[in-house]
């Protein structure tokens, strides 16, 4: 615990800012320790021969209105200011902590009042705090450090008491609690010794605070009184001769500036070493982009394709290189055909989608041999043409219809803002499409629906404004991602089928992306099946279960529990785990968890190649497997002979 | 236009979400007024001694001593000199002061004004610059763009926002009024008397709130919803304008509503460096010649107006995030 701490705030020094806020820090106490000791007797010379004078060779920063000098002046009114300063801070901490533990320390009832107040007294500035107790105590230092140290109170109080009651909240206060152990015990033994970091930080920072404060109150002429100095009091006297002698204000003013940022600095420096624990990430290997005999090449996609996408690659850069979480896919949509993109997450899916779709944010990056939709080329194409076509033609939908709303702004008009900037309708006529489109994917009551917020729309209503949303331009095209995943059974099937229905209706395409094979099974003719990053096998739903030939889809597969699956054995899984795509390893990326890998596909990566029927598969024992129906024998297969190859 | 008013109109659902935030509202802010209003009662009964022997000297005579006292009503029992505060306050009586003789409520009156203005044009200012500053680094330096000026923006905001009003407004004295004499440094007289005391209160607030606009709007521009505002193509700056910004107000107002309190309080320190004559300096002036019946009147003003800047707030943030009515219940 202690070797722990102790590097943590080694760690605090070691960085650049933590660096020099401490040696700041270090400096400002140094002097307020010896400057008094060292130069008293030069800061109060008088000499009535050098009054109010600019600076020069004798007296740098000039002398004052008995000839004393000033720099030693501000020099040793370090001691006054920071002592001062720091007095005024531990009587805020103190009575802060005793504020804010007194839900604790007194119980709940008297607790509450307290909390109740301190809210109250928070809500004012420390200033003005720190005027009203002035007032109460008497001007002068005595009742200036009272003052401060009162208007600090509350902020700190407040603080204790925010994180006494997350700890409190704790089991092992609760256990301590029910183990009879005293209040102001357990406040002592086990509640502050688990705050301690933030309240050192926020202290530290308060200290800052306080010494900006009495330099505020001295300068009023409220805190410090003569012959006491503090900066505070040395402004104040510096700027009634400003005119004459500008250096008596200015270097008082510099001296709190720095002395209250090393404060600042060393509380915020000590924050963020704390907050930064996690070690450092590990190094990475660069993937090495590997190189394809052959391109894959799209399916035909017949007459009037939709879309068309060939060597499709997205690239990220990455601590060690750039990453390709996306590589060479390839693959077409006919006119109102429904395609589906399997895989585990980390699989380049959703990337994939959002490539096609142009929503790829640097520093991502999207190439492709080609990459059309509706015959347009999204590679060339004037950004204003893009994205009038786009806007009006492609449809989104997203998984998770909780946050892909903004959640600000009425649904009607986040539905009407499409119509108004792709189709020139005027607010009015925007929101009664919005309102249509909304009755067209089955909304109830779709007026005042339009005029509700977000967080008033269940979840599946919410997916369902999604997919309006889309329909408010006319689509030819529909991407969805994971539309399914957040929401529940019952209402995943309501939402397919509005997207089944709408594909029949307009004749629209839709690119379906789900790790659930079944979902995709439901509702598409095509399925693209994705590992790490590339599209590994393309074949026809209906033939998935007797012409599935890649080793990944079959297991996928078999990973599906149906009707006659053993409830008493473990559902199957893939052994191992998905391939990071920072560090893809050479040859096929399935091949540390393939039963069937032998050296070849751990030497070099097989092309997606098309067989007679257009059935595509990446996979050089692709042979091996094909015209074997995924049976029940194969899961157990799959399994055993998996956790094999699992290294 | 039946429509559109039909359009604007709340909701059913919502109503009752409003009228129990209204009331919870009010409710608190009646408790803080309370406890404002009697705390600046107790002030002058906290004080140690007798506070009229304390403003008059210890040479002042006894029979003078006695009579102020008997005139400030400071010998009733407590309770009944808390009854008529209250009931002089209700009246819209604020005492006298001890000084000039004059009522208290017509010091403020003469004062406020002043005092109202610097704060107002600051809070505009600081508003009218942070806001668009912080929404264009935002958008600059967003997805790790642009690292040059992040740094530049970032330290220059964090070393101005460090500096407090008064020591600003010494150094505005120094280079605008001596050194380059362009404007006036004391006193309130015509419009450029104001430029110094406005840009001394307003140039904190105004780094501190450029920054954290730009660290809210790089959260919402992180956010799914913001995907969804591309993907249906809209032109960049109703990503940034209609959507991004409005989400990053709401987090914004809560803490521009405490700069803006704060910066209330600082018009006492900013007042006195420039002469101003605002409630600031009478504050400063009536606490050193311990003419407590004006500073108790002028405590309670500051602190009504601190009460009326949370106010605006939470008003403001129910306005913009339709969820916090609910989310504060």
């Amino acid at each position: 615990m202690s070797s722990r701490l102790r590097s943590r705030w080694a760690g605090v020094v070691r960085t650049p800012v933590g660096m020099s806020a401490t040696a700041l820090l270090a400096a400002v106490l140094l002097l307020a320790v010896l400057a008094p000791v060292l130069w008293s007797a030069k800061a109060n010379a008088v000499h009535t021969d050098q009054i109010m004078q600019g600076s020069s060779a004798a007296h740098w920063m000039g002398t004052d209105n008995l000839g004393r000098d000033l720099f030693y002046r501000v020099l040793v009114a370090t001691r006054l200011s920071v002592e001062l300063a720091l007095l005024a801070t531990v009587i805020g901490v103190v009575a802060g902590l005793l504020l804010g533990t007194a839900s604790v320390s007194l119980g709940a009832r008297a607790g509450r009042f307290v909390t109740a107040v301190v809210n109250i007294a928070v809500a004012f500035p420390g200033l003005l705090l720190a005027l009203f107790f002035a007032v109460i105590f008497g001007t002068g230092t005595k009742g200036a450090v009272l003052a401060i140290g009162l208007a600090i109170a509350p902020g700190f109080a407040r603080l204790t008491h925010t994180l006494v009651a997350t700890i409190a909240g704790r089991d092992f206060v609760a256990a301590a609690r029910i183990a009879g152990v005293s209040r102001i015990r357990l406040l002592v033994r086990h509640v502050l010794p688990n705050v301690g970091e933030p309240l050192v930080v926020n202290a530290t920072i308060a200290a800052g605070g306080a010494l900006l404060a009495f330099s505020g109150l001295s300068f009023l002429g409220i805190g410090v009184r003569a012959p006491d100095y503090d900066w505070g009091r040395l402004l104040g006297d510096g700027l009634n001769g400003i005119y004459v002698h500008p250096a008596g204000a200015l270097a008082p003013g510099v001296a709190v500036v720095v002395a209250g940022l090393a404060f600042n600095l060393f509380g915020e420096a000590i924050a963020k070493g704390i907050g930064l624990r996690t070690p450092l990430a590990g190094e990475r290997r660069p993937s090495s982009a590997p190189a394809y005999e052959t391109p894959a090449r799209p399916a035909p996609a017949g007459e009037d394709p939709v879309l068309v996408v060939e060597g499709l690659r997205v690239d990220f850069p990455g601590a060690g290189g750039p990453v390709t979480p996306v590589r060479d896919v390839a693959f077409a949509l006919r006119r109102g055909e429904a395609a589906g993109i399997v895989g585990e997450s980390g699989a380049g899916k959703s990337l994939t989608a959002l490539a096609i779709a142009q929503l790829i944010e640097e520093p991502g990056q999207v190439h492709a041999d080609r990459l059309e939709f509706l015959g347009e080329n999204l590679l060339d194409t004037s950004a204003r043409t893009k994205r009038h076509l786009l806007g009006t033609s492609l449809a989104m939908v997203f998984q998770d219809p909780m946050t892909s709303f903004n959640p600000i702004k009425r649904i009607g008009r986040q539905l009407a803002e499409v119509a108004e900037q792709h189709q020139g309708m005027n607010r009015r006529q925007a929101l009664a499409r919005a309102v249509d489109r909304l009755r067209a994917v089955r909304v109830p009551a779709p007026e005042r629906r339009a005029r509700q917020f977000p967080h008033e729309f269940s979840g599946g209503m919410r997916q369902r404004a999604m997919i309006s949303m889309g329909l408010m331009g006319t689509p030819a095209l529909i991407v969805a991602d994971e539309p399914t995943t957040a929401l529940d059974v019952t209402v995943q099937r309501q939402v397919l089928s509005l997207l089944r229905s709408i594909r029949a209706a307009d004749d629209v395409a839709l690119l379906l992306i789900s790790h659930d094979i079944t979902v995709v099974g439901q509702v598409c003719d095509r399925v693209l099946v994705m590992y790490a990053g590339r599209v590994v096998e393309d074949l026809p739903t209906a033939e998935l279960l007797t012409h599935a030939r890649h080793p990944y889809t079959r297991a996928l597969l078999a990973a599906v529990p149906d009707m006659t699956t053993d409830r008493d054995r473990p559902l199957a899984v893939i052994p191992g785990r998905p391939i990071d795509p920072a560090n893809v390893p050479a040859g096929c990326a399935f091949a540390p968890r393939c039963a069937f890998a032998d050296e070849r596909c751990t030497r070099s990566d097989p092309a997606l190649v098309p067989d007679d029927e257009g059935r595509r598969v990446a996979c050089w024992n692709a042979d091996l497997t094909a015209g074997q129906p995924v049976a029940a024998a194969q899961r157990g297969r799959t399994t055993s002979q998996g956790t094999a190859g699992d290294e | 236009m039946t429509n559109a008013t039909a359009e604007v109109r709340t909701l059913p659902g919502l109503d009752g979400a409003w009228t129990r935030f209204a009331l919870r509202r009010l409710g608190r802010l009646l408790v803080s007024v309370w406890v404002l209003v009697t705390a600046a009662f107790l002030m002058i009964h906290l004080i140690p001694g007798d506070p009229v022997r304390a403003a008059l000297g210890t040479t002042a005579p006894l029979s003078l001593v006695r009579a102020r006292r008997a005139a400030l009503g400071l010998d009733d029992p407590l309770v009944v000199q808390y009854a008529h505060y209250l009931r002089d306050l209700f009246a819209g009586r604020l005492g006298t002061s001890m000084t000039s003789g004059l009522p208290v409520s017509q010091i403020i009156g003469d004062r406020l004004p002043a005092t109202l203005g610097v704060a107002g044009y600051a809070f505009a200012l600081a508003i009218a610059v942070s806001i668009p500053l912080g929404l264009v680094m935002a958008v600059l330096t967003r997805g790790g763009r642009g690292r040059p000026a992040e740094l530049a923006f970032t330290s220059t905001s964090v070393v101005l926002a460090a500096i407090p009003e008064f020591l600003l407004a010494v150094g505005l004295v120094f280079v605008f009024g001596v050194h380059l004499g362009w404007v006036p440094v004391a006193g309130r007289s015509g419009p450029d008397s104001y430029v110094l005391p406005v840009l001394s209160l307003a140039v904190g607030p105004a780094a501190v709130l450029a920054r954290i606009v730009r660290v809210e709007t790089l959260g919402v521009l992180q956010a799914d919803f913001i995907r969804t505002v591309r993907a249906k193509r809209l032109p960049d700056r109703f990503i940034y304008l209609r959507h991004a910004l409005p989400n990053a107000l709401t987090a914004t107002i809560t803490l521009g509503g405490l700069l803006l309190s704060a910066m209330v309080a600082g018009t006492v320190l900013v007042e006195n460096v420039f002469a101003w004559p605002g409630l600031g300096s009478t504050i400063v002036q009536s606490i050193l010649a311990k003419d407590y019946p004006v500073v108790q009147g002028v405590v309670l003003v500051y602190g009504v107006g601190v009460l009326a800047v949370n106010l605006a707030v939470d008003v403001a943030l129910a306005l913009l995030d339709p969820r916090s009515t609910i989310r504060e219940s």
